[in-house]
């Protein structure tokens, strides 16, 4: 150690003030955001008729109900295994299109970079662009700046409102809520989870932004192992901008490079830093310094590409002065392969599971406190808690009959029927006795093997459950 | 290591620590993060003002708002009572033996006798309902009932119980205990004609017959000519496979020899009329009610 002084382990935060900038990229993720924030905020008021009795919202997490509906699907707690399933896609999602494009999500739809973009596309607006921002962060507080702010502030705080506002409308009927709110009458637990998701919305996309992504979120480390030298990103071609300079007549502009140092690409970047430098952790690969370069190439008349989408194989062929290979050569290898076979084995797993899960849905609990009961004739009589399930949304009749030794009669408590009636989309728990005359094998064997069957009487359709009959073997 | 070296791309240089000539970058965090840290802190402080926080020695500092788990938990305790309120006067008013046709309130009943029942019952008669035999508890879940198995009689029971000091309504009968009256080999021949009633493996016909006078004189009073018992006395019927106490030779000579006096207490003076309504309910529908 030279210097005797210790180092800084903290540092005041260098605000980022993005330039506008417009190319493919900036479109690209202007129809991103427009779909991704329409189908976030929307969704809600999407109506799907289901029938009597159950809600008619297309897709509606019900708490209260337990039960999760996505249009025409309709999961109980007992199948959340689907969720599981659409989380394990989603990641394997996501490390397809990491290892393919780097940190797409990251540049263009995760929600920090969609919702930081309309904030700050907001802050645009109101505060005018880069200049002038950076102008107005070091003016004084007189009354113009304090009016921009108040502005500002104020139309992220009803962005951020509506962002706490769509999410509460995905757990509860969206206009019924609505209505509640506006008049006061929704549940405290509403306007509190509204409260704090604004106050998040405005904290991470206004004030924090790019700190989210650099100090905050673990994607970026993690999204950084799953990158090899095929993975196709952002980058800049210091062979051909290389050494950079202004270009100018006098100075012998020959010797110079493609860049000319004109700091575009620092200046429009979200995150504040300089592609330049090369590949960087703080770098979502959102495009807009390739946007921003291209704008630059094309005025100074050169070709565009100073800075782009290309993979470090290819640096080392460009370098080399050989063509790089085709785009779909870096996509295509062995690892993207295998993790589109993960996804779709997944998802063709979850179709399936989707088609063959049964209409009827039948536990059979046998009771094993105590495991049998002797009756004062002599019979030896097992009981079992059997659930039935009706998704319909009507009451249906179920019929309840055994299968296994002739000798054994079966029996629901409080109803001299083998039929029990479900009530329309719930769970009833029927008490059913088996009963082994004295004497007879089940009453004296340890164990029999039995069969439930369940008969929807409505559409005859039918489902089994096996089980054990305890008999008095001492 | 020249000077442009010691910049890294933020331009902060090392910490200042080096291993074998490797050194650590240093990045140092926005001071923004610093000040969240030391809100967390304030923020903690606060935190045991405003919630029970410090032990003391037999309790705890209370806190400005005054916040107790236990308090909310009366005040849930409290606020389901008041919703039940109306049913618990149904289920006071009505007559137990159509309950089963009001499908909501037998509903209710079950479960809140089912609670009871795992509260104050499952002590003696097990969380099954199936009974201790050794201990002559009954099983509740077969259809032999020593006092009735009809769900008046088995209210009655729960709201009086058996033999016991407090209730002067409680069941009460005795048997006596027949050492004192009757010499061994009575004892072996009336027992074994007990068996005989129902037909049990262990007897002798022979000494069943010679007790058959016996059992006429001293047992028919209660259990009956037949053996069929009386729900009023409750003597148990000996001709079933039920045994209260085990069916043995061995048990069933101790307990004529020595008798058998079970308990129950009075659950009226203890639960609320809804609840023994409930728990009849209840024990009515674990499969052996009549």
């Amino acid at each position: 150690m030279s210097t005797s002084e210790p180092p800084q382990l903290y540092a005041a935060r260098e605000p980022v003030f993005p330039r506008r900038v417009s190319g493919r990229f900036r479109t690209l993720k202007w129809w991103i955001m427009g779909i991704t924030l329409g189908i976030y905020y929307l969704t809600p008021w999407i109506r799907w008729d289901r029938g009597p009795n159950l809600p008619d919202q297309a897709v509606l997490v019900d708490l209260a109900n337990r039960r999760f509906y996505f249009f025409w699907i309709e999961i109980w707690p007992h199948e959340f295994y689907f969720v599981a399933g659409l989380l394990i896609m989603a990641g394997l999602g996501l490390f397809l299109f990491t290892s393919a494009l780097g940190r797409v999500w990251c540049g263009y739809a995760c929600p920090q970079t969609v919702w930081t973009d309309l904030f700050i596309l907001v802050e645009r607006w109101i505060e005018g662009d880069r200049n002038a921002r950076v102008r107005l962060w070091h003016a004084k507080w007189d009354a113009r700046k304090v009016r921009l702010r108040l502005m500002k502030y104020l139309s992220w705080a009803v962005i951020g409102l509506a962002t706490g506002g769509a999410w509460i409308f995905y757990f509860a009927d969206a206009p019924t809520l609505l209505r509640d709110l506006v008049t006061l009458n929704a549940r405290p637990v509403a306007y509190t989870t509204m409260a704090i998701l604004t106050a998040t919305t405005i904290l991470f996309g206004g004030i924090a932004r790019e700190q989210v992504c650099i100090y905050m979120c673990p994607w970026p480390r993690i999204q950084a192992a799953m990158m090899d030298p095929d993975t196709i990103t952002i980058g800049y071609r210091d062979w051909r901008g290389e050494p950079r300079g202004k270009h100018r007549k006098a100075e012998g502009a020959e010797d110079l490079g493609d860049c000319i140092d004109c700091n575009a690409c620092v200046n429009v970047c979200p995150m504040g830093i300089d592609i330049r430098n090369g590949q960087q952790m703080e770098c979502i690969t959102c495009g807009l310094c390739i946007d921003a370069c291209d704008d630059i190439m094309d005025k100074v008349g050169k070709p565009r590409g100073l800075v782009g989408y290309f993979a470090l194989t290819d640096e080392v062929r460009e370098c080399g002065g050989e063509k790089p290979i085709p785009v779909w050569q870096h996509v295509l290898r062995p690892r993207t392969i295998l993790y589109t076979t993960l996804w779709s084995g997944v998802g063709v797993a979850l179709v399936f599971a989707l088609f063959i899960r049964p209409e009827i849905d039948m536990t059979v609990s046998p009771i094993r406190n105590p495991t049998f009961v002797t009756m004062s004739d002599g019979t030896i009589r097992n009981t079992y808690d059997i659930r039935l399930r009706n998704k319909h949304g009507e009451a249906r009749p179920f019929n309840i009959t055994l299968y296994g030794d002739p000798q054994l009669r079966l029996a629901i408590e409080g109803t001299p029927y083998s039929s029990v009636e479900v009530p329309p989309d719930s769970t009833q728990l029927s008490r059913v006795y088996v009963m082994a005359p004295r004497g007879s094998d089940a009453a004296m064997l340890d164990r029999t093997e039995i069969r439930f069957w369940v008969e929807d009487l409505a559409n005859g359709e039918r489902v089994s459950k096996d089980s054990v009959f305890n008999g008095d073997a001492r | 290591m020249s000077s442009d070296d010691k910049k890294s791309e933020l331009g902060h240089g090392t910490t200042g620590h080096s291993w074998d000539g490797i050194e650590e970058w240093n990045n140092p965090l926005p001071r923004w993060w610093l000040w969240t840290f030391y809100v967390t802190i304030i923020w903690g402080v606060l935190f045991t003002i405003a919630y029970p926080a410090w032990p003391l020695i037999s309790s705890a500092t209370g806190g400005f708002l005054s916040y107790s788990t236990r308090a909310n938990v009366d005040a849930e305790i409290a606020a389901v009572a008041e919703r039940n309120a109306p049913l618990n006067e149904r289920l006071v008013a009505i007559d137990l033996t159509t309950i089963r046709d009001d499908a909501e309130l037998h509903g209710y009943a079950v479960n809140k006798g089912a609670a009871v029942f795992r509260a104050n019952c499952s002590q003696c008669h097990g969380a099954g309902a199936a009974g201790v035999q050794a201990s002559g508890y009954p099983s509740l879940l077969d259809d032999a009932w020593l006092w009735g198995g009809e769900i008046d009689q088995i209210a009655y029971t729960i709201r009086h119980g058996i033999r016991n000091e407090q209730d002067p309504d409680a069941h009460w009968s005795e048997m006596p205990a027949y050492g004192d009256i009757f010499t061994d080999e009575e004892i072996s021949q009336v027992v074994h004609y007990a068996l005989s009633l129902s037909d049990s493996p262990e007897h002798d016909p022979a000494l069943a017959s010679a007790g058959e006078q016996l059992w006429f004189d001293n047992c028919a009073a209660c259990h009956g000519d037949e053996g069929m018992g009386m729900a009023d006395l409750g003597a148990p019927n000996l001709t079933d496979a039920i045994w209260l106490y085990g069916g043995s030779l061995e048990t069933v000579t101790e307990t004529v020899t020595h008798s058998r006096f079970g308990i129950m207490p009075a659950w009226g003076l203890r639960l609320t009329d809804a609840e023994v309504a409930a728990t009849a309910a209840y024990v009515h529908q674990l499969g052996g009610g009549q």
